[in-house]
C-alpha cells in the first residue's frame, strides 16, 4: 500500500483515496474540495432561485400554496449563495489554490487550520439544511426571513427551530471564514518568496489580503448579533424586542455593520482576478498597479463606514442620512479607478478573445452598469422610492450575479487549464459566455423597471401590471440556467479529450508564478523559493 | 346611496361587510377610481409611478438627472470597450505597448467623479431634506403594521376619534363587489383594492405617524414619495401633500411573513368637502370596533 509508508515521510508523500482529501493540508487539495463544494452548493442555490422564477413567472399562485415556502426560498437562496458559493469559490477555491502559489510560498501558513476551514462548511451547510425541513413559523417548515434575518420576525416570528439552525448555520460558516482569514493574512504577511516585496505582489493576493481583514473585522459583529438573536429566542434576553427595552433596528445596525464588508469580501477577489485576466489577454501588466491595490485598501475601508445605507428607511434622523449618503457616494470614486484602470490595461494592448478574456470583459461592462445604479440608491432621497423594489435586487445582481459570478466562470476557464492540466476548448467557455450574457441580463435588466414601477422584493405575487417583465426575467433565468449544462459540459469535455494545457497555455502575459509551474502543479511547489528580481511597481 | 349601501352591509353581518363597505366607497367618490387619478403601475412600464406631491416630483426631477448621467457613463464605457476591441485585438495591434502609468489620467478619473459626485450630492440633500423635515401638519394619522393588515387611526382633535383595518380584497371579495353592482371589475386591482380605503384632503400636510403591533412592516406610497419602515417600539413619522386627487396604492416594503405580498393599503385623496363627508360617516361606520355596536350605530343613523 502506497500510505504504508505515510508516516516516514509525511511531509512529501501524496496519499491517495479518502484521505488524500478528508486529510488533507495540501492548499491545492483543499482548493479543489472548495470548488467542488461551491459547484455543489451553487446548484442548489440555483435551483432555489430558477422555482422563484418560475413561481414569479405568471401572477397569482402556481407552485407555491404556501407563500411562506417561497419566503423560506428567497432566504435559501441568499444565504447559499452568498456564504456557500460566492465565499467559497472565491475564496476557500481560487485563493486558496492560486494565493500561496503567486506570492512563491510553498503552502499556507496553517496547513490544518486550512482543512478545519473547509470541513467546517459542509458541516455548515448540512445544518442550514435542515433549516429548510424543521418549523419555523407555527405549522410551516423553515426559515423565512430572509438574508439580513431581520428581528421580530426571525425572533416572535418564527418560533420553530429553524432559525435557531440557522444561526447555528451562520456560526459554522462564520468561523471556517475567519480561520481561513487568519491564515491568508498569516500566508501573504510572512511567507512571500525572497524579493516579493507588497508592492511587487499581484493584485489577486492584495485583494485576498483586505477581504481577511474585512471578514475578521466584520465576521465577529455578525457573530455577536446572531449570538444576540439566539438568546433573545431561546433565553429570554430582549437585545431587540422593545417590550423588554431592546431595538430590533440595533439588529439592522449589527447586521450591516457585517452585511455591507461582506458585499465586498465577494467583490474585491473578483477584482483581483479580473486583473490578472485582462492583463494576462492585453499581454500588458496591469495599468496604475497601485492606484489598483490602494483602490482596494479604499473600497475596503470606506465599506465599513457606510452601513446603513441599507436603514435609509427605518427612520434615521436627517443629520444620520445625509452622512450615510456622502459616505457611500465616496465608494464610487475607488471603484471608477478600477474600471477606468482595466480599461487603461487593455487600451493599447493585444487582445485575445479567449474564453477567460471573454467573460472578463463583459464582467467590466457588467460590473459598471451594476455600480452606477448604486450610485443612484446611495442617494436616500432617490432610494426613498426604490428601497427594498426590485430596482435593489437588479442593483445588487448586477455587481453580484453578473459581477462576481461572472468573475468565478473567468476564473474557472482561467486557472481550470493549471488546476486540471487539461484545456477547456474555447468554444465551449465562449458559448456558455453567450448564453449567460443574455440570460442574466434578460434576467436582471427588466427588474430595474419593475423596481422603478414600485414592485417590491420577497413577493410571492405581485399586481398584475408587473406581469410583462416578470415574465421577460423568467425567461432569462431559464437561458442562464441553461448556460450551466455547456459549463458541465466544458468540464467532461476536458477530461474526455484531455488536451494537455502545459505550464503556460495563455502565452507572454501570463506573468504570475502559477504559469511557471507544470499543469497540475507538483503536489507540494517551492522546494526551493523562487527569488523575485526587479523593482517595485 | 352609499349611506344605504353601509345599511345594508351592517345588516348582512360582518362576512360580507368588508367588501360591500368598500363598494360603497366607490359609491360615494362617484363611481371609482377610473376617471380621478390612479396612483399604481401599468403594464410594461419603464420608469416610475406618475408624482402626486411635490416631494414626488422632485423624486421625478432628481432620479431623470441621475438616469442621464449614469447611461451616459455607461455608454462611454461601453463606447471604450468598442474602441478596445475593435482597435487593439491582437490582429488589428500585434505588438502590445508597455504603458503601465500616467499620472495625469490617473488624477482626471479619480478628481472627475469627486466633482460629477458634489454635482449630484446638492439635489440630493434638498430632496432628502424635503422628505425628513416635515412642514406643520394639516391633518395626523396613525398607521399601525400588522400581519397582515393594516391600522388606520384618525385623532379625535382633527374630526376623527375613530380607528379601522385596512384589508385586501381577495379575488372573490372583488367578485361579489362587482356582482352586486359596486363598481365595474377595472375599478379594482388584484392585490392592491382593500376594503376600508384612508381619505385624505387634498393639498393639505398630511403626516403619518408608523409604529407596528408585530413584526417590521413598511409604508410605501410611491405616488407621494414616501416610505418609511412600521418598528415595534419605534413610532416613525413621515409626511406628503398630495396635490391630485385620485386613489393611490401602497404595499407593504419589509418582509413580514407569509402574507407580506397580501397587505396593501390604498388612499384616496379628495376635496375638502368630500373629505368632511367622508369623515362625517367614517365617524359612524366605525365609531366602535365591535361589529355588533357598528351594525347598532348604522342601522339608528340611516333611519
Amino acid at each position: 500500500m502506497a500510505h504504508a509508508h505515510a508516516a516516514d515521510d509525511h511531509s512529501h508523500a501524496m496519499p491517495s483515496g479518502w484521505r488524500r482529501y478528508l486529510y488533507s493540508t495540501n492548499h491545492k487539495d483543499i482548493g479543489v474540495l472548495y470548488l467542488i463544494f461551491a459547484i455543489v452548493a451553487g446548484l442548489v442555490g440555483g435551483f432555489l432561485s430558477v422555482m422563484m422564477r418560475l413561481e414569479l413567472q405568471e401572477p397569482g399562485l402556481q407552485y407555491f400554496s404556501d407563500p411562506h415556502t417561497f419566503n423560506v426560498f428567497v432566504t435559501g437562496h441568499g444565504v447559499i449563495m452568498i456564504f456557500f458559493m460566492a465565499m467559497p469559490a472565491l475564496i476557500g477555491g481560487f485563493a486558496n489554490y492560486f494565493v500561496p502559489i503567486m506570492i512563491g510560498a510553498p503552502d499556507m501558513a496553517f496547513p490544518r487550520m486550512n482543512n478545519i476551514s473547509f470541513w467546517l462548511l459542509p458541516a455548515a451547510l448540512g445544518l442550514l439544511l435542515i433549516s429548510l425541513f424543521v418549523e419555523g413559523p407555527p405549522g410551516s417548515n423553515g426559515f423565512g426571513g430572509g438574508w439580513t434575518a431581520y428581528p421580530p420576525l426571525s425572533t416572535v416570528g418564527h418560533p420553530g427551530p429553524a432559525m435557531d439552525f440557522a444561526i447555528l448555520s451562520l456560526h459554522i460558516a462564520g468561523a471556517s471564514s475567519i480561520l481561513g482569514s487568519i491564515n491568508f493574512i498569516t500566508t501573504i504577511f510572512n511567507m512571500r518568496a525572497p524579493g516579493m516585496t507588497l508592492h511587487k505582489m499581484p493584485l489577486f493576493a492584495w485583494a485576498m489580503l483586505v477581504t481577511a481583514f474585512l471578514l475578521v473585522l466584520s465576521l465577529p459583529v455578525l457573530a455577536g448579533a446572531i449570538t444576540m438573536l439566539l438568546t433573545d429566542r431561546n433565553f429570554g434576553t430582549t437585545f431587540f424586542a422593545p417590550e423588554g427595552g431592546g431595538d430590533p433596528i440595533l439588529f439592522q445596525h449589527l447586521f450591516w455593520f457585517f452585511g455591507h464588508p461582506e458585499v465586498y469580501v465577494i467583490i474585491l477577489p473578483a477584482f483581483g482576478i479580473i486583473s490578472h485576466i485582462i492583463s494576462t489577454f492585453s499581454k500588458k501588466p496591469v495599468f496604475g498597479y497601485l492606484g489598483m491595490a490602494y483602490a482596494m485598501v479604499a473600497i475596503g475601508f470606506v465599506g465599513f463606514i457606510v452601513w446603513a445605507h441599507h436603514m435609509y428607511t427605518v427612520g434615521l434622523s436627517l443629520a444620520a442620512q445625509q452622512y450615510f449618503v456622502a459616505a457611500t457616494m465616496v465608494i464610487a470614486v475607488p471603484t471608477g479607478v478600477k474600471i477606468f484602470s482595466w480599461i487603461a490595461t487593455m487600451w493599447g494592448g493585444s487582445l485575445q478573445f479567449r474564453a477567460p478574456m471573454v467573460w472578463a470583459i463583459g464582467f467590466v461592462f457588467l460590473f459598471t452598469v451594476g455600480g452606477v445604479t448604486g450610485v443612484v440608491l446611495a442617494n436616500a432621497g432617490a432610494d426613498r422610492v426604490l428601497h427594498d423594489t426590485y430596482y435593489v435586487v437588479a442593483h445588487f445582481h448586477y455587481v453580484l450575479s453578473l459581477g462576481a459570478v461572472f468573475a468565478i466562470f473567468a476564473a474557472w476557464y482561467y486557472w481550470f487549464p493549471k488546476m486540471s492540466g487539461y484545456m477547456i476548448p474555447d468554444w465551449i467557455g465562449n458559448l456558455h459566455f453567450a448564453i449567460a450574457f443574455v440570460g442574466a441580463n434578460l434576467l436582471f435588466f427588466p427588474q430595474h423597471f419593475l423596481g422603478l414601477a414600485g414592485m417590491p422584493r420577497r413577493y410571492v405575487d405581485y399586481p398584475d401590471a408587473y406581469a410583462g417583465w416578470n415574465k421577460i426575467s423568467s425567461y432569462g433565468s431559464y437561458i442562464f440556467a441553461f448556460g450551466l449544462l455547456v459549463f458541465f459540459y466544458g468540464i467532461w469535455a476536458a477530461y474526455a479529450k484531455k488536451q494537455k494545457a502545459g505550464e503556460n497555455p495563455w502565452g507572454e502575459g501570463a506573468t504570475t508564478l502559477e504559469w511557471t509551474l507544470t499543469s497540475p502543479p507538483p503536489f507540494h511547489q517551492f522546494e526551493t523559493l523562487p527569488r523575485i528580481t526587479g523593482g517595485d511597481h | 346611496m352609499a349611506l344605504t349601501s353601509i345599511n345594508i352591509a351592517g345588516v348582512l353581518g360582518t362576512a360580507k361587510h368588508r367588501l360591500l363597505a368598500a363598494a360603497s366607497l366607490v359609491g360615494l367618490f362617484g363611481g371609482g377610481a377610473a376617471q380621478a387619478g390612479e396612483g399604481l403601475a401599468k403594464p410594461w412600464q419603464l420608469g416610475l409611478q406618475d408624482a402626486a406631491t411635490p416631494v414626488a416630483e422632485f423624486i421625478h426631477s432628481f432620479h431623470d438627472g441621475l438616469l442621464i448621467t449614469i447611461t451616459v457613463i455607461t455608454l462611454f464605457v461601453l463606447a471604450l470597450l468598442v474602441i478596445i476591441v475593435a482597435k487593439f485585438n491582437a490582429k488589428a495591434n500585434p505588438v502590445p505597448s508597455k504603458t503601465t502609468h500616467h499620472v495625469g489620467l490617473e488624477i482626471a478619473w479619480t478628481l472627475i467623479p469627486v466633482l460629477i459626485l458634489v454635482v449630484i450630492a446638492i439635489p440630493s440633500f434638498r430632496l432628502l431634506k424635503q422628505q425628513i423635515a416635515a412642514p406643520p401638519a394639516d391633518l395626523t394619522i396613525k398607521l399601525t403594521g400588522n400581519a397582515w393588515y393594516w391600522k388606520f387611526e384618525y385623532p379625535k382633535d382633527a374630526g376623527g376619534g375613530f380607528e379601522f383595518d385596512v384589508r385586501m380584497m381577495t379575488e372573490s371579495d372583488i367578485a361579489e363587489a362587482v356582482k352586486a353592482g359596486k363598481g365595474k371589475k377595472e375599478d379594482y386591482h388584484r392585490l392592491l383594492s382593500v376594503d376600508n380605503e384612508a381619505v385624505v384632503p387634498v393639498n393639505k400636510n398630511i403626516v403619518v405617524q408608523v409604529t407596528s403591533a408585530d413584526v417590521l412592516h413598511a409604508f410605501a406610497v410611491q405616488p407621494f414619495g414616501v416610505k418609511v419602515d412600521a418598528v415595534p417600539g419605534r413610532l416613525n413619522q413621515t409626511w406628503f401633500r398630495a396635490t391630485k386627487e385620485g386613489v393611490y396604492y401602497g404595499q407593504c416594503q419589509e418582509l413580514c411573513g407569509k402574507d407580506h405580498a397580501f397587505m396593501p393599503l390604498a388612499i384616496r385623496v379628495v376635496s375638502e368637502e368630500k373629505y368632511k363627508a367622508w369623515l362625517a360617516e367614517a365617524k359612524k361606520k366605525f365609531a366602535s370596533t365591535d361589529p355588533a355596536v357598528r351594525t347598532a350605530d348604522n342601522t339608528v343613523s340611516t333611519r
